[in-house]
């Protein structure tokens, strides 16, 4: 066992940050973050920076495109990454739908679709969740119906995270009635284009359009936009489930954010002294620090494992429910950390105006909005209930 | 011991309740927080017209005579529906200075136009580097001839876009932490020198950043005596502490309702996710949560006029169960309704919204449980 870095790996590290530091003086301009109602280009402006590079898929193989990175190198590249607060890129395409395409897909799919995801051509967005089925997933009734060399699509989505852009959508179908609910799935890939697609949208708690609902209304899906095998869809899903989950802990993200949580509390004055000097505050900081700390090296054991090819297992739930019960921990004490600056709704003023001091900026409307994080990609009590059945065979 | 309301008690909050029920539906909420004047005027002539407004004042001075328990019942009503109207910042705080600092011809002049909600106040207290520490001023009122001259800015001003008269807390003598040399005044929020930025709060309120730049005040404009005006702050703050935990006593018991409601209707893997133990062990810990509240709000309430050690330490107590249980049960209802907790067309997300922005108002938990640990 040993934590250090090689000199390769710090080598690796200084490339890393030196590209970083250059591709970050060629993103746009979109003002405060928190109030920025980002466009597609501002979206994908980071996406773009990475694929020139190369570096924009370090999760897929080689041969697809993919960086060759081992488990240290992407280690290396999201702490970078985090530490610089770039802009992150979207997964959908990237982390969600790809891997079940060069896992699961023909090899006509693979050359259709890597490329552009690869590319940042084409924007996918997520059809798993339905009005009637949520944690219950399996339970979803979106209807796929064969005619011919077509399936008719009937139904609806909804938590579509950022539908408004996308040039396609992956889609939990069901295909059989007949059968258990989770043998009558498939996984269609479906050209938002398509006659009878409507998109609506929904506005969450801090104002932002950020999911939709999407409604199928007889769409018509050629049958070679299904990947692998009619009614195995779920076995798809739930792979791209647990890929969904061993990204979500975002450790590197949260420290930095806990950096910028120790500057605000430093800032911030409480009888005239800084509050990160509050015995109580400071011990609250602390017990964060030290719970990301032992999920860091949580995620560190998962990726040993997975760099010896075994495949993060139903224990990934761990990460999704301490990584994100940290993040949310982190905003609420960001939330305390600016007192009464908590207050104002710059966003609803429709400008880039701010009151207070500028740190202070949509952190409520951050803290609301992470909320979301202990619902999405399976709920914190779902990846318990996993961890239930699946570890601890209860 | 009797908990019980008095009959005209019951009366006041089933008028409020129902008021609330016909007018102040979450429809027309979502529309007019959002329009240009942030509340609709129609509802504030019809509390002054309802009692509402004069209900805990004295009644020599045009109120109803009543007192704490009645601002209780209508904050607690308030909180249910969200109501914005600056009850607390009006009735409570600038009708609490009046009473218990105000001179006669101050009552006079005032508690009348309260009463009959010819007029609406807010309190200019927080400052923008003083956080919660009510003797944290830098905004000065100097001597001037027999008046003052104020400067100074003012934080996150509560419902200062729609008032007309503010409560200024101001240093008059003293460095910036004493606790003597403080004074209050009201000020005429036209007065020239006064300028205000106004904007929307996340809780779907309306408030301003005040500047003060050499605003004159008259000796008749000083609230209470001279340079001692952190005892009266610090107890019509409390008092202030009292309502606002009704008001989070009313958000909580809506959520709490609707999310068990929610948890019968709303089927996954075959039967209601209310019939899971994890949900139901939640749930319990909600409503548990929500009792307490309401029991440490009555406390308060009713130790009001008790000593002044006595009465802090019941609001800060108070102040922090509010803020520990609005947390939890806020955030649990938003995670019991999945998604759907999370939207805007939702009211869950928004009593969520309003319990986390009263944790931080006049104090946040950390802040009175350190006073509650001083006064012990």
């Amino acid at each position: 066992m040993d934590l250090s870095f090689s000199p390769q790996e710090e080598a690796f590290r200084k490339e890393v940050r030196d590209f970083i530091a250059d591709a970050k003086t060629k993103l746009p301009d979109v003002g405060a973050p928190e109030l920025a109602n980002r466009t597609k280009e501002d979206y994908l402006a980071w996406h773009k920076l990475l694929y020139k590079k190369g570096w924009v898929a370090p999760l897929w193989p080689k041969e697809y495109g993919g960086t060759g990175w081992n488990v240290t190198q992407r280690y290396i590249f999201n702490e970078e990454c985090a530490n610089a607060e770039t802009p992150t890129t979207l997964p959908f395409g990237l982390n969600m739908v790809a891997p079940v395409i060069f896992t699961y897909g023909n090899d006509d799919q693979k050359k259709k679709y890597l490329p552009r995801i690869l590319s940042g051509e084409d924007w996918w967005c997520q059809g798993y969740s339905e009005p009637g089925a949520g944690s219950d997933l399996a339970s979803l009734r979106t209807r796929a119906v064969r005619e011919g060399d077509y399936y008719i699509v009937n139904g609806q989505k909804t938590w579509t995270t950022l539908a408004q852009f996308a040039d396609w959508i992956f889609c939990l179908v069901r295909t059989n009635t007949d059968v258990k609910q989770q043998e009558g799935i498939s996984f269609l890939l479906i050209d938002m284009t398509t006659p009878g697609i409507t998109v609506k949208p929904i506005i969450v708690l801090d104002g932002a359009h950020e999911v939709n609902e999407v409604f199928f209304d007889n769409v018509k899906v050629p049958v070679e936009n299904r990947v692998g095998e009619e009614n195995k869809g779920w076995t798809y899903a739930k792979f791209l489930l647990v890929n969904e989950r061993s990204g979500i802990a975002g450790v590197a993200r949260s420290k930095k954010a806990v950096e910028r949580l120790k500057e605000i509390a430093g800032a911030e004055l409480i009888d005239g002294t800084p509050l990160i000097d509050d015995e109580d505050f400071s011990k609250k900081i602390a017990d964060l620090e030290i719970d990301l700390a032992a999920l860091e090296f949580t995620e560190l054991r998962t990726l040993a494992e997975e760099s010896k090819g075994h495949m993060a297992g139903p224990e990934s739930s761990i990460l999704k429910i301490r990584g994100t019960e940290i993040q949310q921990r982190i905003t609420e004490l960001t939330v305390e950390a600016i007192g009464y600056f908590a207050y104002p709704n710059e966003r609803a003023l429709g400008s880039n105006e701010f009151i207070g001091p500028d740190y202070a900026l949509g952190q409520a409307g951050h803290y609301f909005n992470m909320r979301k994080t202990s619902i999405y990609g399976g709920s914190n009590e779902i990846q318990r209930n996993i961890i239930a059945k699946a570890v601890l065979g209860l | 011991m009797d908990f019980s309301y008095t009959e005209e008690q019951t009366l006041l909050r089933n008028s409020v309740s129902k008021y609330l029920a016909d007018k102040y539906t979450f429809d027309s909420w979502r529309k007019f927080t959002r329009n240009d004047l942030g509340r609709d005027p129609s509802h504030w002539a019809q509390f002054a017209e309802l009692g509402l407004l004069a209900a805990p004042l004295p009644e020599a001075f045009g109120g109803l005579g009543g007192g704490a328990v009645d601002a209780q019942i209508v904050m607690e009503e308030f909180g249910k529906a969200l109501v914005v109207e600056p009850y607390v910042p009006t009735v409570v705080i600038g009708g609490g200075f009046l009473k218990h600092g105000g001179n006669d011809a101050q009552k006079t002049e005032w508690l009348g136009k309260i009463a009959g909600g010819e007029t609406m106040m807010a309190f200019a207290f927080a400052e923008p580097k003083g956080r919660y520490n009510l003797a944290d001023l830098t905004t000065t009122a100097k001597k001037q001839g027999s008046g003052y001259v104020l400067n100074g800015q003012k934080a996150v001003v509560i419902a200062a876009p729609w008032a007309d008269q503010l409560i200024v807390t101001a240093r008059t003598s003293g460095g910036q932490r004493d606790t003597k040399g403080i004074s209050v005044f009201i000020v005429d929020k036209n007065a020239k020198g006064v300028s205000c930025r106004n904007y929307p709060t996340v809780d779907g309120l309306r408030a301003s950043e005040i500047t003060f730049e050499n605003v004159e005040v008259s000796a008749d404009q000083l609230i209470g005596q001279a340079d001692n005006g952190l005892p009266l702050i610090e107890r019509v703050v409390d008092e202030a502490i009292a309502a606002t935990c009704a008001e989070a006593t009313g958000c909580m018991k809506v959520l709490v309702d609707t999310t068990v409601g929610y948890s019968k209707q709303r089927k996954q893997f075959g039967v209601p996710i209310g019939k899971f133990q994890v949900l139901q062990h939640r749930m319990v810990d909600m409503f548990v949560n929500y009792e307490q509240s309401v029991s440490i709000t009555l406390m308060v309430t009713l130790k009001l006029e008790d000593n002044d050690v006595e009465r802090a330490k019941a609001a800060s107590a108070a102040k922090v169960t509010i803020g520990k249980a609005g947390r939890f049960v806020g955030q649990q209802s938003v995670q019991i309704h999945g998604g759907m907790g999370m939207t805007d067309e939702l009211n869950v997300g928004h009593y969520f919204k309003r319990l986390t922005m009263i944790d931080a108002l006049f104090g946040s938990t950390d802040h009175h449980l350190k006073r509650y640990a001083s006064l012990s």
